[in-house]
């Protein structure tokens, strides 16, 4: 299928492609259509399949969506901002591995105070998206409880937030004790894994509220 | 004392990026809550399964091509301009047929597991013109929209890596679920 949809609108480019493999320059190399799309597309098609599992919560609770519009508002910053959040943090933390600074000691104040400003970011970020999402719905959809929704919005976002940085934390260890460099793995790891559990945990928080 | 101030610190040097990515979240969010996106995701059954792939595809495929492109202008393998140059060309076209092979993947995908499981699906057709539009012009619109900005910030001497992730999302939020919406209107008056 992948295949497939790779040779149609190529034909021209083809050539293009074949002028680059036969040059000498490696760096030319590397931005050869074959080359890009050889390494991303494998890698789009499997972040695809996983992503298709937080698709399936949603297909599996399309009456809770559909019938409170209101909450569809929420999932674009719920697949969004985990890893938003997980980004600062991971960027953080990488930079003071690379400078030698970062103690994986549950006692490093440091550690603390970058979990800190991640939770307040998250607490301020998560309570706004409450109130925003709440007048967005009023004026396109039926109106739910602003209690409801602040509730939905707070404690899932603040899972996420916890769930992040969990994940930063093991993401730039695991990278460390293997000698990779952080810089490279903890952001895709940290981002593509918050994608797919923003909306299994808001989906989780709201059908507890709404029962 | 002097953690509370640096966390204070790492507080507000992120707090506006975080707002401009919650603003965008917000208005793609009203776009998806519109009654015009919920008659077509019932219209349409299987729309649900694929959107959190469509909506991730954003940041991956033109979030790269933006990693990719600030890396050769910061190595000067490419000019900051529009031209024929062939690894901008490549570039853009790898983006393309990533982008859009990725939203008819997902499209016969989410028809695949919804025939396995025995659930009601759209038919296969309308499910992959509905992402092929929206993939074309959602590719267009960010691979040219991106490169422009980007283009125009590195003359004034900003630096892309900064500006491609905000740029990258910013630009997905509005466009993604716009052209999603679109694509869900066409597909309702043809089908």
């Amino acid at each position: 299928m992948a295949e497939a949809g790779s040779e149609g609108p190529l034909d021209a480019d083809d050539e293009i492609d074949s002028l680059d493999a036969a040059g000498s320059d490696d760096s030319l190399d590397a931005w050869s259509i074959r080359s890009i799309v050889g390494t991303m597309l494998p890698i789009l098609i499997a972040l695809s399949m996983l992503e298709m599992g937080s698709g399936y919560i949603l297909e599996e609770l399309q009456q809770t969506y559909l019938g409170n519009p209101t909450l569809l508002v929420l999932v674009p910053v719920m697949i969004g901002m985990g890893g938003n959040l997980g980004a600062i943090l991971s960027s953080r933390l990488s930079t003071r591995l690379h400078l030698g600074l970062l103690e994986f000691d549950p006692r490093d104040e440091v550690l603390w105070t970058n979990v800190t400003a991640i939770l307040g970011l998250a607490a301020t970020v998560f309570s706004v998206l409450g109130v925003a999402a709440w007048l967005v719905g009023r004026i396109i959809a039926q109106p739910m409880a602003l209690v409801d929704l602040l509730v939905i919005s707070i404690v899932s976002g603040m899972l996420l937030a916890v769930i992040a940085i969990l994940l930063s934390l093991v993401a730039t260890y695991i990278s460390y004790t293997r000698g990779l460099d952080p810089d490279d793995t903890t952001i895709p790891v940290v981002t593509n894994l918050c994608d797919i559990l923003g909306v299994i945990v808001l989906s989780g928080v709201a059908l507890v509220v709404l029962n | 004392m002097e953690a509370r101030q640096s966390a204070w610190r790492i507080y507000r040097e992120s707090l506006p990026i975080l707002v401009v990515s919650l603003a965008g979240g917000i208005f793609a969010g009203s776009v998806l809550g519109s009654e015009g996106m919920t008659s077509g995701f019932e219209r349409f059954p299987g729309m649900l399964l694929l959107l959190p792939a469509f909506l991730a595809t954003r940041g991956n495929v033109y979030g790269a091509l933006g990693a990719r492109i600030s890396s050769g202008l910061h190595q000067g393998m490419i000019d900051p301009e529009f031209s024929r140059d062939r690894r901008l060309v490549n570039a853009i076209a790898a983006s393309y047929i990533n982008g859009i092979s990725v939203s008819v993947f997902i499209a016969v995908l989410s028809w695949g597991i919804l025939q396995v499981l025995g659930r009601e699906s759209a038919r296969l057709v309308e499910l992959v013109s509905i992402m092929l539009l929206s993939g074309v012009l959602t590719s267009t619109t960010l691979i040219f929209g991106m490169l422009t900005l980007v283009f125009a910030s590195y003359e004034y001497g900003l630096d892309p890596d900064n500006l491609i992730g905000p740029i990258v999302t910013t630009l997905g939020d509005f466009f993604g679920v716009f052209f999603l919406f679109i694509a869900l209107t066409v597909a309702g008056v043809i089908f």
